[in-house]
């Protein structure tokens, strides 16, 4: 019996509410009560709902909604132009907003690895607070989980959607027809080259900084502006290349963009060369690709431009009767070459 | 972008294209040696532009292409050890070996990490004595000489717990093994810049005395690759051949003596495998007996598995430039980026990679001249 009450397998609870986040956080005492009512609801003030009950109650919507849910990994949780939370409210406002939708409530669950500092959380908490009201949406709900070391990656975030699907619809990538115009809403691949340099510490000058922005507002510029949007899509994993392939897919046309004319800024490019990347490749997340009816790509950049987020919208290509490669790029000579699908997390080369 | 844009100027290259059309009086087989040549010469279409006018073999300068399935092998079954940490460039995870790749090996539970630099293996090292810390030291001879400083930071710091797995490769043997064969249709090589940035060019005067092929020194972007081919062009028919250096803002005569003396102090010259060709004799370097500490071969002694090569991959035929990617069953079938048989699938820098992304269909999208 000694042996046994000398063995460890019985670990002392924590008492005290020490700088970091420990298993007990997670446990559903006075620890965790305290975290959730001294750190994350005053962090979240302004941008909630006043309850902490399990379930959010919320006004039926009139008319359709869009719902969406997306789990939040970065690494690391800080990158020059964002982190985790900012990304995690701004990814799932975009998915709403590309879908056509007015952003109305999201949920919020944090899964964390015990061990966390609380600044760095406190930090993550406001990033999300600031996110939420710039983008206008309300975190109706929410969950805290805490897990032991190792078992997940200091801190990993689920935020799911509610928005107002807004009239008229968005086609959808389906209804696309030869001589639709291709554009983005700004220059590519800088979030992905942002989190590769902050992840791998490349000593680069100047850094390239994440796009991480809501296009809730880019959106509803091409609305206001009364642009016939055929389809929408933030161009996150796999780049600008991925939502083409995508998109090719689902209608029969060929997508063609020009090389020349995609905005990407000198030091994503500088990256992408030194590592043999494709900023087509590369992710984002703040730059949505927008495909609108023949003659109205002037009018959506027009439209775009004005808004922060999209100041440097340009046209990149159109649509053409399906030809045998379904993605097609202008490269400098002059020819249209097959434009090749990411096929997996972009690898820098070696030499 | 300096030294970027001036080199990707569509005026230039147009104007290269059209001269190379008045010299050519009639069709001829050229090599591109280095990987990272033949993705620029397909992404932009050179080869295409070019039909007719000038063949295109692509060479076998693609570093993890060439490194034999033994080394692969052997690198996943160091990070399944327990006890160590693999460090490699990111090129070589996805490569497969004979029993899966470093990501199969990692996802397996190995310990596996990738770096741009071989002087952050040496980091590693430092910063996990609990580990053994070897790093898969793969390239040409454009990456061999930031392995040696390496190897002269771990030896100043005095760490037992980093090695090197060794299969850097050298370029001119393999070309003179490609020269030498009695199937060889290659009439001029574009040389690769970087190598001779570091090499030097001058080393190319007897392999042409010998061979009588002319050897261009050639860059990577589309106006440096037309300058090499129209180049090669003009010497083959004229009939004069000789070394000629078309990357001169890097490549000179006599190379980068710092790199040259780093390399040799810590490596000396042997033969080794090269996957597609077998074993290539002085086609690689080994660590000096001074510096033999540093070898993860002796150190992780013990059984291996055997090799098990695919035999329906052709990547040794594409390798030694025998045959097109596109010749091969397997091509854009069962061997595809995403479930790759043969490295040149796998690599940035692989030719068949390269294929399957730009090659096949290229062409001006319908009633659009301009989208």
């Amino acid at each position: 019996m000694n042996q046994h009450l000398s063995s460890p397998s019985c670990p002392a609870l924590s008492t005290t509410d020490g700088q970091q986040i420990t298993l007990a956080h997670g446990e559903g005492g006075r620890l965790m009560r305290r975290l959730l009512r001294e750190r994350i609801l005053p962090a979240l003030e302004g941008t909630r709902k006043h309850d902490e009950d399990d379930a959010a109650t919320l006004p039926l919507v009139k008319g359709q909604c869009a719902f969406t849910t997306d789990s939040y990994v970065v690494s690391p949780l800080s990158f020059p132009g964002g982190d985790i939370g900012t990304l995690c409210v701004y990814g799932t406002v975009n998915d709403l907003a590309v879908a056509g939708a007015r952003p109305l409530w999201i949920s919020l669950s944090l899964i964390i690895e015990e061990g966390l500092g609380l600044p760095v959380l406190d930090s993550v908490l406001q990033s999300i607070a600031a996110a939420a009201r710039e983008a206008n949406v309300t975190v109706v709900t929410g969950d805290t989980k805490v897990v032991p070391r190792g078992a997940a990656d200091r801190l990993f975030i689920n935020t799911s959607g509610v928005g107002l699907l807004l009239s008229p619809p968005i086609a959808g990538p389906a209804e696309l027809r030869s001589n639709d115009e291709l554009l983005v809403s700004g220059p590519i691949g800088r979030h992905g080259m942002a989190v590769m340099a902050a992840r791998e510490q490349l000593d680069i000058q100047p850094c390239p900084t994440s796009d991480c922005a809501s296009l809730v507002a880019a959106v509803e510029a091409l609305r206001a502006a009364e642009v016939p949007v055929v389809a929408l899509r933030d161009a996150t994993r796999g780049g600008v290349a991925a939502v083409l392939h995508e998109w090719a897919d689902r209608c029969d046309c060929t997508l063609a963009i020009e090389e020349a004319s995609i905005p990407v800024t000198p030091d994503v490019r500088g990256v992408c060369e030194l590592l043999g990347l494709d900023p087509l490749h590369v992710a984002n997340e703040g730059t949505m690709v927008a495909a609108v009816r023949p003659g109205f790509g002037a009018a959506a950049t027009d439209a775009l431009r004005k808004v922060p987020a999209s100041a440097k919208a340009a046209i990149i290509g159109r649509t053409t009767e399906r030809s045998i490669s379904p993605v097609v790029v202008r490269r400098g000579l002059g020819r249209y070459l097959p434009l090749d699908e990411p096929s997996g997390a972009p690898l820098p080369r070696i030499c | 972008m300096k030294f970027l844009d001036e080199f990707r100027d569509p005026t230039a290259a147009r104007r290269l294209l059209a001269e190379i059309r008045r010299a050519a009086t009639r069709p001829w087989t050229l090599m591109e040696v280095c990987g990272g040549q033949t993705h620029s010469l397909l992404r932009h279409g050179i080869d295409a532009e070019l039909e007719g006018i000038v063949e295109l073999i692509h060479g076998p300068g693609c570093p993890v292409c060439v490194t034999p399935l033994e080394a692969i092998d052997f690198a996943c079954e160091l990070c399944l050890r327990g006890d160590t940490m693999l460090v490699s460039f990111g090129d070589m995870l996805r490569v497969p070996g004979s029993r899966g790749s470093l990501l199969d090996a990692r996802a397996a539970g190995g310990n596996v990490r990738t770096v741009y630099s071989p002087l952050d293996a040496v980091e590693l090292a430092h910063r996990h004595p609990e580990l053994q810390v070897v790093f898969f030291a793969v390239g040409f001879e454009t990456t061999t000489p930031t392995t040696a400083l390496a190897v002269h930071l771990a030896a100043a710091r005095e760490l037992e717990n980093f090695s090197l797995l060794v299969a850097h490769v050298r370029v001119m043997p393999a070309m003179e093994a490609i020269a030498a064969s009695a199937d060889c249709r290659v009439q001029a090589f574009l040389a690769a810049g970087h190598v001779c940035t570091v090499t030097g060019c001058a080393e190319y005067a007897p392999f042409v005395a010998r061979f009588q092929i002319p050897v261009v020194v050639t860059g990577f972007e589309p106006v440096d690759l037309l300058q090499g081919i129209l180049e090669c062009v003009r010497q083959l028919e004229s009939g004069r051949l000789r070394v000629a250096n078309c990357y001169r803002r890097t490549a000179h005569d006599s190379g980068n003596p710092t790199a040259q003396r780093l390399v040799s102090d810590v490596f000396e010259i042997c033969d080794r495998p090269w996957r597609g060709f077998g074993v290539i004799p002085r086609g690689g370097v080994k660590l000096r007996a001074e510096f033999k500490r540093f070898d993860a071969e002796p150190r992780f002694a013990g059984t291996r598995l055997p090799v098990l090569d695919p035999t329906e991959c052709k990547s040794a035929d594409v390798l030694a430039g025998r045959i097109k990617p596109t010749a091969c069953a397997s091509f854009g079938t069962t061997c595809t980026p995403d479930s790759p048989l043969g490295a040149p699938m796998v690599s940035s820098e692989g030719a068949c990679a390269a294929y399957f992304r730009y090659a096949g269909s290229s062409h001006t999208p319908t009633h659009a001249t301009r989208p």
